[in-house]
């Protein structure tokens, strides 16, 4: 019976993994557009478009993620609006993800010298064509190498979807927990399926790093 | 009528004003030389002239637009009023030509092939037109303040501000660029040069205005002020410099 289930574990697993690949693609494509826009916000300099910016990204920042996947599940129902699992997982983690990138991109675009703004703005460029033209292409080179290693931060933070029912990896890892009472081997193997997702993200973005501290 | 108007402006930064209470008519065709101590505004007035630095008072006109109104002003002012700075501020990730081209086609509207006509004009004027594919990190200090100057004047202004722009040069670097601007002055182009070259302020300036503790404290015609100047401060500074 063993060998068989060892199988059917794997199979499971691996089927389960699908989901925890799309749920971070979801959120971290999904993150970045947000956090695009919340960077213009943020760094626009305009006080009533900073301000409120600023709290989303407190706010994100500053309560755990679970909290967050609760407030979108169980509080939208409150409402009277169903919320899929799905919908809920979506959602948080893609605006969860936003204000990180937005905080992690500000420093990429505070890194820019102000003789940068100051010269373009010199030219009539406004902040919209400053930031496309000129700060941006700067910063995106300096954002990639932090970027790629949130999204490590991202894959892991998918595993908190199972809480609210959402089947993913590590939910499936319970659920089949349930059935072989085999908790070690099960873990073991999410944890080992978890680590080959993210240890070449992180990999990746240490070369990154190097090579940008080289080009310096 | 002035090209710029600059009438009692006054600024302060907390406690401390930098500007108290300048006035200076430039007019068009001319070469204002702005010397004096670092710390006497000099920097800081040419900032508020394109509304890098705001005021708390006084009127600023360049080009009959006033300098502290709307967002929307400050962009059609700054199409006719250039400024080169002392750290070039090249941006590093295009060419020379690309640095060039980009506040035309993007603010301007100006098409590609176009820009890149006025691209080679301008870059020929400065004298780099073999330079036109490099990046600003190939280049030399000299070429890129020229790269700089050529990306100013392709948007045609009526004024061009410079900012100690030979400052954060070599010795040895610094005549190509002097060079450029007495072309300009040449050919007619108003200047405001804020600049520590005092031969460049007498033979090229038609005005000079020397500037103490925040406000002009002489100002006449840059050969007759050297010759001989009024203040015992001009004096002092004067031959400080030697």
């Amino acid at each position: 019976m063993s060998d068989f289930s060892l199988w059917i574990i794997v199979k499971n697993l691996l089927w389960a993994t699908q989901w925890t690949i799309i749920l971070s693609l979801i959120a971290f494509i999904g993150g970045g557009i947000v956090g695009l826009i919340l960077l213009f916000l943020r760094t626009s300099q305009v006080k009533w478009l900073e301000v409120p910016t600023k709290l989303y990204i407190e706010f994100f920042q500053g309560t755990p993620l679970l909290m967050q996947l609760f407030l979108f599940f169980f509080g939208v129902a409150l409402f009277g609006l169903e919320v899929s699992p799905w919908m809920a997982a979506g959602l948080a983690l893609t605006l969860w993800t936003s204000a990180f990138l937005t905080e992690i991109w500000r420093g990429c675009v505070e890194a820019i010298p102000k003789g940068q703004w100051e010269a373009s703005a010199s030219v009539a460029m406004n902040y919209v064509e400053q930031m496309r033209y000129v700060i941006l292409p700067q910063a995106m080179r300096i954002a990639i190498a932090p970027t790629v290693g949130f999204s490590v931060q991202v894959i892991k933070g998918t595993a908190l979807a199972s809480i609210i029912g959402f089947v993913e990896l590590t939910k499936a890892g319970t659920m089949i927990n349930n059935a072989t009472f085999r908790p070690f081997l099960v873990y073991s193997l999410v944890a080992l399926i978890y680590f080959c997702l993210c240890f070449p993200l992180s990999w990746y973005a240490k070369r990154l790093e190097g090579k940008l501290n080289v080009a310096r | 009528m002035s090209l710029v108007s600059i009438r009692d402006v006054r600024k302060s930064y907390g406690t401390v004003e930098v500007l108290k209470g300048v006035s200076l008519e430039v007019a068009k065709g001319d070469v204002v030389a702005i010397i004096g101590r670092s710390g006497s505004g000099k920097s800081t007035l040419l900032r508020c002239i394109n509304g890098l630095e705001t005021y708390q008072s006084g009127v600023i006109l360049a080009d009959g637009i006033e300098v502290g109104g709307l967002q929307a002003n400050l962009r059609e002012l700054r199409r006719h009023v250039g400024m080169v700075f002392q750290q070039f501020n090249l941006f590093p990730h295009l060419t020379a030509a690309e640095n060039v081209m980009l506040a035309p086609t993007v603010v301007n509207k100006t098409p590609k092939k176009e820009a890149r006509e006025l691209a080679a004009e301008v870059l020929a004027k400065v004298g780099l037109s073999e330079k036109m594919d490099a990046y600003p990190s190939q280049l030399s200090g000299g070429q890129q303040q020229r790269v700089a100057i050529a990306r100013s004047l392709a948007m045609r202004p009526k004024v061009l501000l410079c900012d100690e722009i030979t400052s954060a040069l070599d010795p040895e670097l610094v005549n190509e660029v002097l060079r450029v601007v007495e072309q300009l002055a040449k050919e007619g182009m108003t200047l405001i040069l804020v600049t520590h070259e005092m031969r460049f302020a007498r033979d090229v300036g038609t005005h000079l205005v020397f500037m103490h503790h925040g406000k002009v404290h002489e100002t006449g015609k840059p050969k007759e002020v050297f010759a001989a100047p009024r203040t015992p401060e001009l004096q002092q500074f004067v031959s400080g410099i030697g």
